[in-house]
């Protein structure tokens, strides 16, 4: 009996922390390897061969093909520089430099890593499209209403994220966080 | 008492085990992965053009809407396959996706140095029964090795503005991915 009591408390116990560790691990989308820069996460390692098994199951569960490490970078931003989570209904400033790339595209997404609709029919721009000040920064607005200069349409969403993709870039797994790879700020101007 | 904490940390250690086992068998049981999504619309062994992602409307999620989207869904069983595609004005690249998903290698327009990315794709038991005279003959030819019989090849052409959309599309449409023989 008490062989019994005590090896079903083992499977119980196993059964609760595996199952709950891994269903934790698979809705809270716990990764390894990030390079964060300022409010910009990127996972270089998720393009490669080498993707561990948290890495590999958020791909399959998202249902996204990853870039490869080959072609370029993807980097993350759901928050501002202060924290506070990407609003749509807020005007946000994009402005700075970026890592050495020889293209990059700047793309608006819902939580669900959809397009957002909007009257403009614009989801991002581009190294190409931006406009640049003198000096070669640049400054995008993202607001639900037009302004002047680079406007990027939030369709007025409560919630959404910044994907920033370098393609043809030396950023990668051996990356760090300095000089050599500036990101753009992220600053929330103004929220009604 | 103690006994009992002896058998709770057995039972931590066997939900590791769990965990990690569970973990690794994850991406198998899913079924809204990316090659599921396109094994709808994208027949075996040839190219397909995937439609721009529409907010509401797109097949794969995060999906760069600056770049036109072809895919090859291959399947090595029945022999290797040939693939060859012409650079785009702006930016190409080719990314080999293994069936979970995981891009295995990627080359862009610069890397390959040319103006049509010629590739070679093989399983390596394909490729170990090479001819060996053959083999030197393939040296200007990329050979790629699949890790698994069925996956993925995405082919991206940027487009830099708009309106240079049709231009991407176009260099896609001359995209090829077929049997080698």
């Amino acid at each position: 009996m008490r062989l019994l009591t005590g090896s079903l408390f083992v499977f119980i116990v196993a059964a609760l922390v595996g199952l709950g560790a891994t269903w934790l691990s698979l809705t809270g989308d716990l990764r390894f390897g990030a390079l964060t820069i300022g409010s910009w996460t990127a996972y270089p390692r998720i393009g490669t061969p080498d993707a561990d098994p948290y890495a590999r199951a958020s791909i399959v569960r998202t249902g996204l093909l990853p870039i490869g490490l080959g072609d370029g970078v993807s980097f993350i931003a759901r928050h501002d520089d202060a924290g506070r989570p990407l609003d749509g209904r807020c005007t946000i400033a994009v402005s700075g430099m970026t890592p050495a790339a020889r293209f990059w595209t700047l793309t608006l997404y819902n939580a669900g890593g959809g397009l957002v609709a909007n009257s403009l029919g614009r989801y991002g721009f581009t190294s190409q499209e931006v406009l640049r000040h003198a000096d070669g920064r640049f400054t995008i607005a993202i607001a639900p209403r037009a302004s002047a200069g680079n406007w990027l349409p939030t369709g007025g969403v409560e919630r959404y994220q910044l994907a920033l993709r370098l393609y043809d870039t030396p950023v990668g797994v051996a990356t760090r966080a300095g000089n050599e790879t500036p990101m753009p700020q992220i600053v929330t101007t103004e929220c009604p | 008492m103690i006994r009992w904490l002896l058998l709770l940390l057995g039972g931590l250690l066997l939900g590791g085990i769990v965990h990690l086992v569970t973990m690794m068998m994850a991406p198998r049981t899913a079924t809204q992965d990316a090659y599921a999504r396109l094994a709808l619309n994208a027949p075996v062994n040839t190219m397909t053009q995937i439609a721009a992602p529409q907010p509401g409307d797109a097949i794969l999620t995060f999906m760069d809407p600056a770049f036109a989207l072809a895919v090859c869904r291959y399947d090595l069983s029945d022999g290797s396959l040939k693939f060859s595609v012409p650079v785009s004005q702006a930016y190409t690249s080719v990314t080999f996706y293994t069936r979970q998903d995981i891009a295995y290698y990627a080359i862009n327009d610069r890397a390959a140095g040319r103006r049509v990315i010629e590739l070679d794709l093989m399983t390596p038991e394909q490729r170990a029964q090479l001819p060996e005279d053959e083999d030197v003959t393939a040296a200007d030819r990329l050979i790629v090795e699949s890790p698994t019989e069925t996956g993925l090849i995405a082919v991206r052409a940027l487009a830099p503005e708009p309106g240079l959309m049709p231009m991407a599309r176009a260099s896609l449409e001359a995209a090829r991915c077929q049997r080698a023989d």
